[in-house]
């Protein structure tokens, strides 16, 4: 399985055809204490870079990208009754959707972990 | 309090206590051009701590104003609707700077300061109260044009003295005066909720009021900027005392259903729709006499076309600024300031909706991504003020 971040801060694991989103731990610290998370219906379809998911913080929404074009297969329920997973466990438990992946090509100009740690570093 | 504005966007300014905050860990943002702590350790353990214990607050970007003056009193009565004249020294009042046409300028702070001068026995003098003076505190993103308003409007014989040289330290919580009882003894004893004093705490010459903007008990704290750090530094040696951010001070004062100057009440609300009646004294409203009366009175006399209603929302998704309020089909209002009570742990907003549909309870809907959302008209406050008022 293979990890890719982007410059929007959103992670993407890669398995097969399959590949689970959420927003990385960076995200969550800048957005801070997380209330709600509005996750899209599972059956859509999504273009990359088109608004995924919103996330709500106490203070502001904020829109969620989709990192690569698909279809939603699933979306993470336990984010409905416990948002603030998105805070405790952002790269884990606190995942957002799983979708399908219409085009890999999209997965090359994305980071890995050492790309992202450096571009979180000159952020 | 409102957001930036254009013309401070240019240069962001840094206030007394910038790098306390940043010792602290605070992430800075621009607001009313000063950087200012959003947050500390995160919005809803901040705003918790200030509900449970105390919170200490950076609320320097203010306008600090002194009107000084013989005459201060009625010339203030000019501007402002409440009665000033009859204001004790030491007394507080909340009020509003109205344009002509009734629109809000301001909502303000309003202190009788007028110094009270000891008798000397061996020149033979009694103790007198001194020229009459009013301190006020107004929002830091209005500060400037209130200045201009002021200066344009009060007579000549009354002098207008920006304290720019001063700090202001909101201490805000339940154990706000246990705290603040131990720094300093016998200082607050006696006051109440809207009471103010000056206390020289040795060599820092402090006014101390009872007032705030959490709907807690607390005071708020004017201090020279050379000592703000220490007297910051003080306050947060106690054990009850932590500092708290923007963030959670916007929370804690949409939970106690107070108005955001620039967002709830603006130049194109109204004292009346604002549901800020209470800021007209009886008498002045009667009697008039200051700038906006006549447009203020009219709406009074017809009752107000929308009304400023908190509004309760099911779920968990908060309805933010902006957002449409709607009966039916119809659009009735809009959301002026929205957003998740740690308190309630529910999404709450005030917003203005047509007079006819502002009743408590009535059954509305808001508006969030072409989601409608079920939304009730919710008394104010949201959580209950527990103000000192004593006896």
């Amino acid at each position: 399985m293979a990890r890719y971040f982007t410059d929007e801060h959103e992670w993407i694991d890669v398995e097969g055809d399959t590949a689970t989103v959420g927003i990385t731990d960076y995200a969550q610290g800048q957005l801070g204490d997380i209330v709600f998370v509005e996750l899209p219906d599972v059956g859509s379809v999504i273009d990359k870079g088109k608004d995924a998911a919103v996330v709500e913080s106490v203070k502001a929404a904020s829109d969620v990208y989709a990192p690569i074009s698909g279809e939603i297969m699933e979306t993470n329920d336990a984010l409905e009754d416990d948002p603030a997973l998105v805070n405790t466990s952002p790269e884990e438990d606190g995942w957002f959707f799983k979708m399908t992946i219409g085009d890999k090509s999209q997965l090359e100009g994305l980071m890995d972990q050492a790309a992202y740690k450096s571009f979180c570093d000159g952020l | 309090m409102s957001d930036e504005t254009e013309d401070t966007i240019a240069e962001t300014e840094a206030l007394p206590l910038d790098a306390w905050h940043r010792r602290k860990g605070a992430r800075m943002v621009p607001f009313a051009g000063y950087f200012m702590p959003i947050q500390y350790e995160g919005i809803v353990a901040e705003h918790n701590w200030t509900r449970t214990q105390a919170g200490l607050f950076d609320v320097s970007h203010m306008g600090q104003l002194i009107v000084a003056g013989d005459k201060a009193a009625e010339e203030l009565e000019k501007l402002l609707p409440g009665a000033i004249a009859s204001l004790k020294p030491g007394k507080v009042r909340y009020s509003l700077l109205i344009e002509e046409n009734g629109g809000i300028l301001d909502d303000l702070m309003v202190t009788n300061a007028t110094p009270w001068i000891e008798g000397d026995e061996e020149a033979g003098t009694e103790g007198h109260w001194g020229e009459p003076a009013f301190y006020l505190v107004v929002n830091g993103a209005t500060k400037w044009d209130d200045i201009g308003h002021l200066r344009e409007h009060l007579d000549d014989d009354v002098t207008l003295t920006h304290m720019d040289e001063h700090a202001l330290i909101a201490l805000q919580g339940p154990n706000a005066a246990t705290a603040l009882n131990r720094v300093m003894r016998n200082v607050i004893d006696d006051m109440v909720f809207m009471e103010s004093v000056c206390h020289d705490f040795g060599e820092w010459p402090l006014r101390i009021t009872r007032s705030g903007y959490t709907g807690e008990d607390g005071f708020e704290i004017s201090v020279p900027a050379e000592f703000a750090e220490s007297l910051a530094d003080r306050l947060c040696a106690e054990i009850e005392v932590r500092p708290i951010g923007l963030g959670a001070r916007d929370s804690l004062r949409l939970e106690a259903g107070l108005p955001l100057y620039g967002h709830d009440i603006t130049t194109d609300t109204d004292p009346v729709s604002a549901d800020l009646g209470f800021a007209l004294t009886k008498r002045r409203r009667e009697e008039g006499g200051w700038m906006g009366h006549a447009a203020v009175a009219k709406v009074l006399a017809a009752g107000p076309g929308q009304k400023r209603v908190g509004l309760a929302l099911d779920g968990r998704m908060p309805a933010r600024e902006g957002a449409l309020i709607y009966s039916g089909d119809t659009q009735v209002g809009r959301v002026t300031s929205g957003g998740f009570s740690p308190t309630l742990e529910r999404p709450i907003a005030m917003g203005y909706v047509d007079a006819a549909l502002a009743d408590e309870g009535t059954d509305l809907e808001v508006e969030v991504r072409n989601k409608r959302l079920p939304a009730k008209v919710a008394k104010l406050p949201f959580v209950p003020h527990r103000y000192h008022r004593g006896k």
